[in-house]
């Protein structure tokens, strides 16, 4: 064990193992912008309020600014960046958004689509209602919400077919 | 708007932990962090320490044994409302936290660091008053259990001593076909309450209420349990007259003017909650 101040951890973010010793003050947010690079999730509020942060672990979506990096050891990160299946191809809901001009500045993006990707794998068809419900805690000052509702909506029959095709 | 320096420790054990905040100066437990990170981010707290309970396995789980409901301290809100024995057994759990926060914030927010918060608004607080919660704590002392109103001592503040920990919430169960609702009123969804009531009730086979618990929050520095109106409420045949003179219990309320309301309005507020929630609840309580 290493002194009570710093620490090395040991997970996987976006599919690929990474190591780093880092300072045990350090939140999730700031450890994967800063350390890792990964510089597509967001830091709004740094208080949780604004959902910009949010990332997936172990599939689940919470707030990477109220969580230690330590914290993330032995755990499974996802982020913006590893949630398109290949280079040059979109995640459907990141297709959707475009087409739906679901995103503006595009600064709340990243968190609207991993708090997304957690609702339309457990919830297979969502009401706009339960859409709504799920970003909640996701503030956009651009788009007024229309487009990402819609996206949501779309990307979510887009998923259901693909996965009736496959069967 | 980044946490201070801290030594971090992550015990395995509640007694490792109770060990930890016992002998290290200035220490603080870190729960799900959805209350305590936002307030190291903005350095209104300055632990020297802080212990991480998230290690801890025997501090999370549900069970129910002997008409409790036992959860322990560090259950995800996510896990209470996601789980069948406890919609089966005390619906009211789930219908109140689908109301705390968001899924992002319940996925990692905890029930022991919601009841140790104690943020008058809190929807778990309320809940813990209305059932007649009881709290296990460890210390280097040993276990003790406290009732949620001699937990709840006052403004954010609980009963804890400085080197103890709450390890459970116990919450006495009722009755199958027992009629339950939590209702509140949020500017937006997931914020915290303006004010929120819990309204528990059993009637008999001619509809006369025959137990019945009410509780309110955002009205005081803790939750409130409204016993004149309980005492009122308890062998009449519940309607809209009944439920609207209950409400009148909260004329004597003594909320406090914030930035969020004026303390006229969230006294109005308490009142229409209080009675919307008691037609609801008696809607649903079974006639036996
Ligand atoms: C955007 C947002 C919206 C929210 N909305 C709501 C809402 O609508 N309703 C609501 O009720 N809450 C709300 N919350 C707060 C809620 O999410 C927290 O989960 C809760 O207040 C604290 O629980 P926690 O597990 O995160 O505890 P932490 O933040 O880790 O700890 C909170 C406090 O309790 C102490 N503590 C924790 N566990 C123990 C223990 N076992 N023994 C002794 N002390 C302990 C800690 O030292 C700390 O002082 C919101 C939070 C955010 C970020
Ligand atoms: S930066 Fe994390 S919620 Fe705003
Ligand atoms: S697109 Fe600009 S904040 Fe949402």
């Amino acid at each position: 064990m290493t002194s009570p101040f710093t620490r090395t951890v040991e997970l996987e973010v976006n599919g690929a193992p990474c190591a780093r010793t880092i300072n045990v003050r350090r939140h999730l947010a700031d450890f994967l912008r800063h350390d890792l690079g990964l510089t597509g999730t967001h830091v709004g509020c740094e208080h949780g309020v604004c959902g910009a942060c949010t990332v997936l672990v172990d599939g689940q979506s919470i707030r990477s600014c109220l969580m230690l990096a330590v914290q993330a050891h032995g755990k499974q990160v996802t982020t913006i960046e590893g949630l398109a299946p290949s280079p040059g191809v979109l995640h459907p809901l990141q297709a959707a958004l475009h087409k739906h001009h679901g995103l503006q500045c595009g600064f709340c993006t990243p968190g609207m689509l991993t708090t997304l990707v957690e609702l339309l794998n457990t919830v297979r068809n969502p009401s706009a209602d339960e859409v709504r419900i799920a970003i909640s805690g996701n503030i956009c000052r651009c788009t007024g919400y229309e487009g990402i509702v819609a996206a949501a909506l779309e990307a979510a029959e887009v998923i259901a077919a693909s996965k009736e095709a496959s069967k | 708007m980044k946490p201070p320096a801290f030594g971090y420790h992550d015990p395995q054990t509640v007694s490792a932990a109770v060990h930890l905040l016992a002998s290290l100066p200035n220490a603080r437990v870190l729960a799900g962090g959805q209350s305590l990170m936002p307030m190291l981010n903005m350095r209104v707290v300055l632990p020297d320490h802080l212990i991480d309970l998230n290690g801890v396995a025997e501090m999370s789980g549900v069970s129910i044994r002997e008409g409790l409901l036992v959860i322990g301290a560090m259950t995800r809100q996510r896990d209470i409302e996601f789980s069948d024995s406890v919609m089966a057994h005390c619906p009211i759990l789930p219908e109140a936290l689908l109301q705390v926060g968001h899924r992002q914030t319940r996925n990692r927010g905890t029930v022991g660091g919601s009841l140790c918060h104690l943020d008058p608004s809190a929807e778990l607080p309320c809940l813990a008053a209305v059932m007649d919660a009881v709290i296990e704590t460890a210390s280097p002392r040993g276990r003790r259990q406290i009732t949620f109103a001699d937990f709840a001592s006052s403004y954010m503040t609980t009963s804890l001593d400085p080197d103890e920990i709450a390890t459970q919430a116990q919450f006495p169960l009722w009755p199958q076909g027992h009629g339950y609702a939590f209702l509140e009123f949020a500017r937006r969804h997931g914020d915290f309450a303006l004010a929120s009531a819990a309204v528990l009730m059993t009637t008999d086979a001619q509809g006369r209420i025959s137990r019945i618990a009410v509780a309110l929050s955002g009205v005081g520095p803790a939750p409130v349990r409204m016993q004149e109106a309980e005492q009122g409420l308890l062998g009449q045949v519940g309607g809209a007259d009944l439920f609207a003179q209950a409400a009148k219990t909260c004329a004597s309320l003594e909320p406090q003017d914030d930035i969020h309301a004026p303390a006229a309005y969230r006294k109005r507020l308490a009142g229409v909650m209080m009675r919307r929630a008691l037609e609801k609840a008696y809607g649903r309580a079974a006639r036996q």
